[in-house]
């Protein structure tokens, strides 16, 4: 601290702390709009309800008590939940594998791995969705074609009992090489001493697998790992594709925020939708961080 | 593809630090075998797009899809479908690339300066600031949409450039990941002494600063890219007006288009929508082979230290 002792200790203080507010205020005020700003009118609209007398009437938590009771919006969730526990681990263990399998040394061309694995991600989710959506469909579907080609009748995926592992598969596609990419990037800053000692004591490659590359992936693991099950809360983009390849299986509340866009939307029930939001928003909260507790706790035990 | 490699082999190179008894196993054939179902698994879905996009409308529906038509007919069809409806794709390309360089780079260009301040400035109320901002990580984007459509409509700006502009300049992940990569790149030295100098806090900013937190810059850039690019929830919900569409946008109305059938056109539909697809991700795959060697750095600290 040689400041202090030039110019006393008042000012550069000052100075310092009118700086840092400065720098911080641009984006403090686009969050303010973006976020702040959204997340506060919906709560306050979903206190109110539209009557056909008497208008726009305060409501108080009657919107939360349907909402609650919706059995709509509760299959929706019970959807996304059922995504989320097959979807979310199958992705992160092959995110997982093909991230230590690049790193292991031991694989021909890994930066060419890495690379195309990855590049799914950089596909936008509409693009994924009808390209996934036509190779699934019947008109010049890939699936059906293979199946003649072998003589079989292959699966119709866009049918009512493949409809989410279809989805499913679209967005593993679109994400492993993501996770994979921060998986293998937690695995790169692991220190070189590590090895040398674990290796000096006669660790075989699984031994160090396992008691040095798993530990030191438990932040980034987190991390994917809540991503992953924010993301299944907030299905939208694929379903909401696929409904206009596949009407019929795809309903209005296929997933709670195909039902909140389509009731505000499609419905006019502002504030029903405002409400169903909301608890979309705290379910996802919620469960993101039990998640989080979950896994920090677990592998603590480890 | 060599070049992909070889870029790739570049960024691997300069760390070099795998250790001698990892080279010295050798290569492992099993695990290149399932390396390469991955690899199918990722590209063979796009090799089908390329391969799709390049026949014409007949061929489209009467050859297998995993392999190109009688006539090459991609460059055809990229004429057809920048030409289609007095060229609204170009029109719908344009406003891609508005709302990704605008609101990316005004995202990223916050996030750093915000980022910066809450890494290197110590002033009242900066902990309880950056948790607020850690805790809307976790609200997701999509839960907003429908309230900020409500609110736009409010103050008037549903339906013009601004309402998907304005969310987008918001990056909360870009924020954490620049107090991160602030907090190690830029050493509290530089800045010391840039001060003893009789530098002021701005300048220190846009000549030392900026410059040392270029990597982490580029990161968020590429991914707040990704995400505007991408975006589709609020565009679809803010804009009514077909010239104001992103390519998501209008991609999924041809979509519409061509499974309704009420055009009478919807066979054709399908070239200008696979053809118009293939076009629409190009430029952010360039975007990441040409970067690759930023994102990978800044990304890595970004989910390593927390």
């Amino acid at each position: 601290m040689t400041a202090p002792a030039r110019a006393g200790l008042a000012r550069p203080f000052l100075r310092l702390r009118v700086a840092g507010y400065a720098f911080f205020l641009p984006f403090f005020v686009v969050f303010l709009v973006a976020v702040v700003a959204p997340l506060a009118y919906a709560i306050y609209l979903s206190f109110f309800q539209e009557r056909m007398i008497g208008g726009t009437v305060f409501a108080g938590l009657a919107n939360y008590t349907r909402a609650i009771g919706d059995a709509l919006f509760g299959a929706g969730l019970a959807r996304v939940a059922l995504f989320l526990v097959v979807q979310v681990p199958i992705m992160l263990l092959l995110a997982l594998g093909c991230a230590l399998a690049i790193d292991s040394g031991r694989l021909r061309w890994p930066s060419l791995f890495r690379i195309t694995i990855f590049m799914p991600y950089a596909v936008p989710a509409v693009v994924a969705a009808l390209m996934w959506g036509y190779m699934y469909g019947d008109q010049f579907g890939l699936v059906g074609q293979i199946g003649d080609a072998l003589g079989v009748t292959a699966p119709d995926p866009l049918s009512h009992s493949w409809m989410l592992t279809s989805i499913a598969n679209m967005v593993t596609w679109e994400y492993v090489g993501y996770n994979m990419i921060i998986l293998y990037a937690a695995l790169r800053a692991i220190p070189e001493e590590l090895y040398e000692a674990a290796e000096m004591d006669g660790a075989g490659a699984i031994r160090i697998a396992w008691s040095i590359k798993l530990p030191a992936l438990r932040p980034a693991l987190i991390v994917a790992t809540v991503f992953s099950v924010i993301g299944s809360f907030q299905l939208f983009n694929e379903p909401n594709i696929l409904q206009k390849i596949a009407p019929a299986v795809i309903t209005t509340s296929y997933t709670p925020n195909m039902y909140a866009y389509n009731l505000a939307f499609n419905g006019q029930q502002i504030n029903y939708s405002a409400a169903v939001a909301v608890v979309l928003g705290l379910v996802t909260v919620v469960v993101a961080y039990v998640v989080q507790i979950i896994t920090a706790r677990r592998e603590k035990t480890l | 593809m060599t070049a992909v490699a070889e870029a790739g082999a570049a960024a691997r190179r300069r760390p070099a630090h795998r250790s001698p008894q990892v080279r010295r196993r050798g290569k492992s054939p099993t695990l290149t075998v399932i390396m390469l179902v991955m690899f199918a698994y990722a590209v063979l879905p796009l090799f089908w797009l390329l391969a799709n996009a390049s026949k014409t409308s007949g061929d489209l529906f009467s050859t297998f899809g995993l392999w190109f038509g009688g006539d090459f007919h991609l460059f055809a069809n990229i004429g057809e479908t920048l030409s289609y409806n007095n060229g609204i794709f170009v029109r719908w390309f344009g406003n891609t690339v508005l709302y990704s360089v605008v609101g990316a780079g005004g995202a990223a260009l916050l996030a750093t300066i915000g980022g910066y301040a809450l890494a290197k400035y110590d002033f009242p109320g900066r902990k309880l600031l950056f948790a607020v901002v850690l805790g809307a990580i976790s609200i997701p984007g999509t839960a907003l949409a429908v309230p900020t459509y409500l609110l736009f409509s409010q103050i008037g700006i549903v339906d013009t450039p601004w309402a998907v502009l304005i969310p987008s300049l918001c990056s909360p992940f870009g924020l954490y990941l620049m107090r991160v990569y602030a907090a190690d790149a830029v050493p509290d030295s530089i800045l010391e002494s840039a001060r003893i100098d009789g530098a002021g806090e701005f300048r220190i900013f846009r000549t030392i600063a900026l410059r040392l937190l270029a990597p982490g810059f580029v990161t968020v850039l590429l991914f707040s890219l990704v995400a505007t690019w991408n975006n589709y929830f609020l565009p679809l919900i803010v804009l009514n007006t077909p010239d104001w569409f992103p390519l998501t946008v209008g991609l999924n109305q041809w979509n519409a288009q061509a499974n309704s059938g009420t055009s009478g056109a919807g066979d054709a539909t399908y070239s200008l929508i696979l053809t118009g697809s293939l076009l629409s991700i190009v430029p952010l795959i360039i975007a990441f082979l040409v970067l690759q060697r930023f994102w990978q750095s800044g990304l890595a600290t970004g989910s390593v230290k927390q």
